[in-house]
């Protein structure tokens, strides 16, 4: 490819990129009228309450599974220390 | 203690079960309507958060200088708590941010310190389950450090740009909005103090249990 061609190639492809920015580059229409909320596609509309009742629902299984889990391990701990106690009694006896 | 242990746990009870019901009256936030409630739950926690990281660093700064075996029950209990009270932080704040701020989670100084934080006593537990022996008083000075970041973590929203609201919020909450938020805290304190008690006395179980074990042994 001689320099000439080159340089039209190259030529070319600027003003194609520029072309693109001016066309995709430019931002879009002001907005001309205020849209109720409940006219807005539902794709772009975030509901509260689910995202409330997910955030309630963690924090009461997590203290419920907490509590549980004190709980059973409290158990396990007291039932060690009866079975140890009545080791210890019978070696002594 | 043991005497106060069930009139706190009843108490804890009815303040936690009536939270729902005191925050479904408060009045919806102009901006943020419905979503906004989750801050009751969400704000009470993270509070709790930073108490208990402090007061992990405190007894296990006192552990560390007396070797006295009650506060390490405590240290243990409290970091078993901030990782608790810190879960729900963590997941509560995204679930709100996502209405309110359009994203789950953004990397501010707030919640990178928070989730730091959080992170520090999930090592501080993980430490104690599989450090072996010794692990007592490495976890202890690992704690000391969770405490020294409670702080930074309180003031960032202050010091720093964030998303997050400051902390000149909650002193300047309408009536309406601080009856609930304070019920709620109620409710996640006294239940701390409960839950606490509860896993300090089975960490001191637990020592029994050795100590019963040795003595069988010899």
């Amino acid at each position: 490819m001689s320099t000439k061609q080159m340089r039209w190639w190259l030529m070319f492809l600027v003003g194609l990129a520029g072309m693109n920015a001016l066309v995709f580059g430019q931002p879009g229409p002001g907005q001309s009228e205020f849209i109720p909320v409940d006219q807005v596609p539902v794709t772009e509309q975030l509901p509260a309450a689910p995202l409330l009742i997910a955030a309630y629902v963690f924090v009461w299984a997590a203290m419920l599974f907490y509590v549980w889990s004190l709980w059973r391990r409290l158990g396990k701990v007291e039932r060690d220390i009866s079975e140890v106690s009545q080791l210890v009694a019978k070696r002594r006896a | 203690m043991r005497k106060l242990f069930n009139p706190f746990l009843a108490l804890a009870a009815v303040i936690f079960v009536t939270a729902p019901v005191v925050i479904a009256r408060a009045p919806f936030e102009s901006t943020m309507g419905l979503v906004q409630k989750i801050f009751y739950y969400h704000m009470p926690a993270a509070m709790m958060m930073l108490l208990s990281a402090i007061f992990c660093g405190l007894v296990s700064a006192a552990f560390l200088a007396t070797k006295r075996q009650v506060f390490d029950n405590f240290a243990v209990a409290a970091a078993e708590l901030t990782v608790l009270y810190g879960a729900i932080a963590m997941v509560t704040g995204p679930l709100w941010a996502r209405k309110a701020w359009g994203v789950w989670w953004v990397w501010d100084a707030r919640l990178t310190m928070s989730l730091l934080m959080w992170m520090i006593f999930v090592s501080y537990l993980l430490l104690r389950r599989y450090g072996g022996p010794g692990s007592e008083k490495l976890s202890a000075g690992l704690a000391v450090f969770g405490m020294a970041n409670a702080p930074f973590v309180y003031i960032s929203v202050n010091v720093w740009r964030t998303l997050h609201p400051k902390t000149s919020v909650v002193p300047k909450l309408p009536v309406d909005f601080a009856i609930p938020l304070w019920w709620a805290f109620a409710g996640f304190l006294l239940l701390y103090i409960v839950l606490l008690t509860a896993r300090a006395r089975l960490e001191a179980q637990r020592a029994l249990v050795d100590h019963l074990y040795l003595e069988f042994d010899e």
